[in-house]
């Protein structure tokens, strides 16, 4: 038997919030290092997965399979493609930055607590790491019924993290914010959890189909979709869309897709700005990731009937999330709402169904990830200084605090995807994946940058230039700490701006895969490209134009 | 001499031969050692009372109890080990009681649930010390009127109703039996077994004695009228089939009777009789399951009765009745099923709903579970409409993991109090997490396994018998069973969001340190339920072993 290294990344996590849980409430401080160490440990190990992945060899890899629940015809099935590890990588790179810009977020307010078995501290960094942990092992599950589980279970550190962490930085009272906080909480459960157990009933429809014609249920996403090649496994027409759209509300209830995306601002506002990140930039993609892995791949058939209408969908959350996003007057729910935006592309990208597209999504996942991280914590460090969240309340802070507000620019043009920065590659080839089968939806979309550029600049503006106002005056620029934080997301963002082929390579064959699954091919260019352009985007074209199986 | 013969023989026959001796009913005492083992140690319970001194009967009725809980446990288990729930299952005591798997799975659940709720009920450091005496959640003297001068006389002499166990007991024997009964009457005399002392158990509470008193008025008055719904059920079967065990009922009901007698002929097609003695002795069954719309007394007389003894009739009750119902389903009426089954049907959609739909409005806890028992009373009835082998071992599962997780969560109940005894009243246990984490996030793991999050034993559960309520057929059931669950979510994060994200209120109730017995209570519904959640394998394949009834 090898080495479960896939076990081993995610309990790595698992353990480690065992271990920050139990520290004794007197050493808050060391709680932190414990954390920040088991993070860095996820983050090795997610290194090591990336290396001992193979590109060009078999779809699944670094499997593992055991039996689990027989009767439920459930197993621990493990493996990784192309996506899983990037998104792997991304949460485990994310992770320790989002545990160091949260260092004093969950530090009691006086010293002498009451109670000395009420440790906030330890809690909120074991919390952050179960997360991780079950994220983690969302990536990895190629058993639908283990990944429904874990895609579940992960709701309920989350709403921990949303409720008893809250943002201290609302100007508001204490209870006014308590309740603010406990509402958005709520919301977020309550809306995930619906979605949730409408998935349940399709995965109990799952297995009544798989067992009917296979004649033991099964998950194993390999055993179904071969299966389904082989033509022992048939669903009916009805059968399929039914189960298709199960699994889909609760994906994009997570994504968060209009016009089930109300959550996401409640919860981005309210929580504090490294669990607003853990929200967006990592436990939102494992919706948009199962929309690829599980939805299209379970799905073939109905996943193209229902393509239209999630198009308009994603069309309408890109516009939409960036109209609202203009119109905001709080600097985190501003990032939420445009979060909704570039969860529209990413669907938009999806069920383009091309692979220009689809590769494109799962770059846009992670550099989505960490362009929004690095524009959210930012956020975050200017509004702990001040003490608000409110836009107005700030001005010429680019004056008093230059380096604070060069970041902040930094990841504000890498959210409106400037050419240069990760996210332009991302954009781009979703638009152009979009554009080849569907000219006009494309063009729409291609709106959404524009009103990019507006919300992203007039925040800047707003916020940091102009006259230096007077509570903004004094403000201390980024202290070491968080210069640690920012700086190696945007030199990330500046170097998969420039060289994405790394994460191409990886990503490029698991999505040629997935459509195979689909049994899509590329629309054949009316002009085809020659010039392969200088973000190395040939390996993609030759793909495109050549592999077709 | 001829003409008054024949005469004669119209109403006279000659006798032939004196009738012969009744013979003696054959039992088989070791296949029925469970239930004589819990009934002769309830009996030994009421003769400590009778004869040991008021200062020794505390321990000698804890002990006699426990022993004898375990005692007729390991008897299951032996049982079991020797294949009495499968190859070797059979009808024991002349055809009064049958041992098969079902039979064996359910009591042995009902006996760990009673040794449980036992250490509940023996539970002395909760409640302040009356007198230097310590007391538990039972009144001084059940016979005192509330608040009256023999009360206090009572309590200042440090009197306590050991009774509760040998009730407790009598309660256990009759759920014992309950499930296993394989005719008509049995399974009557047994219902009655375990209803009475528990009508007794529900007034016996230490504090709010009235509510307690009202609560067993009420349980006791509905409790009747369901139960003479059944006799009455079980005399129009019988009318109909001439027997009343369920193999007799269930060969009439297929036609495959083999000797068909004159009246039987007469009878049997008599469908009026068959559909409304059969629709009465499922209303008597449904009414002690808590099903919409029969649970009117739920909520009430969960609130009233003590804390305890809520739990223990929470979970041991609802594992028996649906026990009685699975084989009266499955064994006697089996033929009827495309009658019965768009009934239950029914049934089940109004109690998932209406349980959870009203639960949402709730502010007691004590109310709260008992209305999300009814909701959860409705998900197993999607099960037991499965009418497949899995429909039985998933509801065999689903009655294990709910019932600890019930036993656990009314015992985490019982601790937090304030000056009027427990704190009942949901506004009380605002900040709970701040004040004792530990307790919160006990009571909160019971709340997700009742909300059926993953890697609780309620979502094995869950998945367990909508996946058997799908195989068979009831695939809208399902539908209606997940968006009943997001519906009663609601409620359990309501309670989680009430203790971790509210403020502490300044008079706000204390969690009292429990005694061993209460911890071990707690601690192994928390064990079982995540377990369960786990690693539910090996218990599924108990279940699935067990889910054959014999007939």
């Amino acid at each position: 038997m090898s080495f479960p290294l896939l076990t081993v990344t995610a309990a790595v996590p698992a353990l480690g919030a065992v271990a920050t849980a139990a520290v004794p409430a007197a050493k808050r401080a060391a709680a932190k290092w414990v954390a920040l160490g088991f993070s860095l440990a996820t983050l090795v190990l997610a290194a090591i997965v990336l290396v001992s992945f193979d590109p060009d060899g078999a779809h699944f890899q670094l499997t593992e399979s055991h039996p689990w629940i027989k009767d439920f015809g459930v197993r621990y099935e493990l493996g990784v493609d192309g996506i899983a590890v990037a998104l792997i990588a991304l949460t485990a790179l994310l992770i320790p930055f989002i545990i160091l810009a949260g260092w004093h977020d969950a530090d009691p307010l006086e010293e002498a607590s009451p109670n000395r078995r009420w440790r906030p501290t330890q809690g909120f960094f074991a919390l952050i790491l179960m997360v991780e942990a079950m994220v983690v092992i969302s990536f990895e599950a190629t058993d639908v019924f283990l990944f429904y589980i874990f895609f579940e279970a992960m709701l309920i550190p989350m709403y921990f993290l949303i409720g008893g962490f809250g943002d201290r930085a609302g100007g508001r009272s204490e209870e006014e914010s308590a309740t603010q906080r406990s509402y958005a909480a709520v919301k977020f459960l309550l809306y995930n959890l619906a979605g949730g157990l409408i998935m349940l009933a399709a995965v109990v429809g799952l297995y009544v189909v798989t067992a009917d014609d296979l004649g033991t249920g099964t998950f194993s996403l390999q055993q179904i979709t071969d299966a389904r090649a082989a033509g022992t496994l048939d669903f009916a027409t009805s059968t399929e869309r039914l189960l298709f759209l199960g699994f889909f509300f609760a994906f994009a209830v997570k994504a968060p897709l209009w016009p089930l995306h109300t959550w996401l601002p409640n919860a981005m506002g309210e929580a504090t700005s490294p669990v607003a990140v853990l929200i967006t930039a990592v436990v939102d993609k494992v919706g948009t990731f199962a929309m690829l892995r599980f939805c299209l791949q379970l799905f073939p058939e109905a996943s193209k009937w229902a393509t239209p209408v999630i198009m308009v969908l994603a069309l309408i959350s890109i516009i939409y999330g960036a109209l609202l996003a203009i119109g905001q007057r709080d600097i985190k729910r501003l990032i939420a709402y445009a979060s909704i935006s570039h969860f529209g592309f990413i669907i938009l990208g999806i069920f383009a169904m091309t692979t220009q597209g689809q590769g494109g999504a799962t770059l846009y996942m992670v550099n989505h990830g960490i362009s929004t991280a690095a524009l959210m914590l930012v956020a975050g460090f200017l509004i702990t200084r001040r003490g608000s969240r409110l836009i107005a309340d700030y001005g010429g802070v680019q004056k008093v605090a230059p380096v604070l507000a060069g970041t902040f620019l930094i990841g504000g043009l890498a959210t409106l995807s400037l050419p240069g920065l990760a996210p332009f590659i991302s954009e781009f080839l979703v638009l152009v994946g979009t554009f080849s089968r569907y000219p006009a939806l494309g063009i729409i979309a291609t709106v959404g940058i524009v009103l990019a550029a507006l919300y992203v600049l007039v925040l800047y503006q707003r916020t940091m230039t102009g006259p230096v106002k007077a509570e903004v005056r004094g403000m201390p620029d980024l202290k070491v700490r968080e210069l640690v934080v920012v700086a190696p997301l945007i030199a990330l963002l500046i170097f998969l701006g420039v060289y994405p082929k790394p994460l191409t390579d990886i990503v490029n064959p698991a999505v040629d895969h997935t459509l195979s699954v689909v049994d899509k091919k590329d629309p054949k260019p009316d002009h085809p490209v020659t010039d392969a352009g200088w973000f190395s985007y040939s390996p993609m074209h030759d793909r495109a134009s050549g592999g077709a199986k | 001499m001829s003409h008054a013969a024949t005469v004669h023989s119209l109403w006279t026959t000659a006798a032939v031969s004196p009738p012969d001796k009744i013979p003696t009913p054959h039992i088989e005492y070791g296949q029925l050692a469970p239930t004589l083992i819990v009934l002769g140690a309830a009996i030994v319970g009421v003769l400590i009372e009778a004869l040991l001194p008021r200062r020794h009967r505390y321990a000698a009725q804890l002990f006699v109890s426990v022993v004898a809980l375990a005692a007729a446990f390991a008897a299951v288990l032996g049982l079991a080990a020797g294949d009495y729930g499968t190859s070797k299952a059979r009808i024991a005591a002349m055809g009064a009681i049958a041992v098969d798997g079902p039979a064996l799975f359910l009591e042995g659940t009902i006996l760990l649930v009673a040794l449980v709720a036992v250490f509940t009920f023996a539970e002395r450091r909760l409640d302040p010390a009356a007198h230097g005496n310590r007391v538990d959640s039972f009144a001084a003297q059940a016979a005192a009127v509330p608040g009256g001068d023999a009360e206090k006389a009572a309590v200042k002499a440090g009197f306590t109703t050991t009774e509760v166990f040998p009730l407790l007991l009598f309660a256990v024997g009759g759920m014992l039996i309950f499930p296993a009964a394989n005719d008509l009457l049995t399974l009557f005399v047994a219902l009655e077994v375990f209803s009475l002392p528990l009508y007794v158990l529900c007034a016996l509470a230490r504090r709010h004695r009235m509510l307690s008193q009202e609560a067993a008025v009420k349980y006791f008055l509905l409790g009747a009228f369901s139960s003479a719904f059944l006799l009455f059920g079980i005399a129009l079967l019988y009318g109909y089939a001439g027997t009343v065990t369920y193999g007799g009922i269930a060969d009439v009901v297929d036609g495959t009777v083999r000797e068909v007698t004159p009246a039987l002929a007469g009878t049997m097609g008599n469908d009026a009789l068959l559909l409304i003695g059969g629709a009465m002795v499922l209303m008597g069954l449904l009414f002690k399951i808590g099903a919409v719309p029969f649970h009117m007394w739920t909520p009430d007389v969960y609130q009233g009765a003590p804390t305890p003894v809520t739990g223990f009739m929470a979970a041991a009750t609802k594992v028996a009745a649906f026990g009685a119902l699975l084989r009266l389903l499955y064994v006697v009426l089996p033929g009827l099923r495309w009658d019965w089954r768009p009934v239950m049907w029914g049934v089940a959609i109004v109690t998932m709903l209406g349980g959870a739909i009203v639960a949402v409005t709730q502010t007691d806890v004590k109310r709260l579970l008992a209305y999300s028992s009814i909701a959860h009373a409705g998900f197993i009835l999607a099960g037991v409409i499965a009418m497949t082998p899995d429909g039985i071992s998933s509801v065999l599962f689903y009655l294990a993991a709910y019932s600890f997780v019930t036993l656990g969560a009314f015992s985490v109940v019982t601790l937090v109090r304030d000056a009027g005894g427990e704190a009942t009243h949901l506004s009380k246990w605002a900040g709970l997490g701040r004040r004792s984490p530990l307790v919160a996030a006990v009571f909160a793991i019971f709340l997700l396994a009742f909300a059926g999050i993953p890697l609780t034993s309620g979502f094995a559960g869950k998945f367990a018998v909508f996946k058997a309520a799908a195989d068979g057929g009831a695939g809208p059931l399902v539908v209606i069973g997940v968006i009943s669950s997001a519906i009663a979510a609601f409620f359990y994060i309501r309670v989680i969001v009430l203790m971790f994200f509210s403020e502490p209120r300044t008079e706000g109730p204390s969690v009292a340190v429990p005694s061993p017995l209460t911890s071990a209570a707690i601690a192994i519904g928390v064990a079982v339920t995540i377990v369960l959640g786990v690693a539910p394998q090996y218990f599924l394949d108990l279940a699935g072993q067990a889910g054959v009834f014999v007939r």
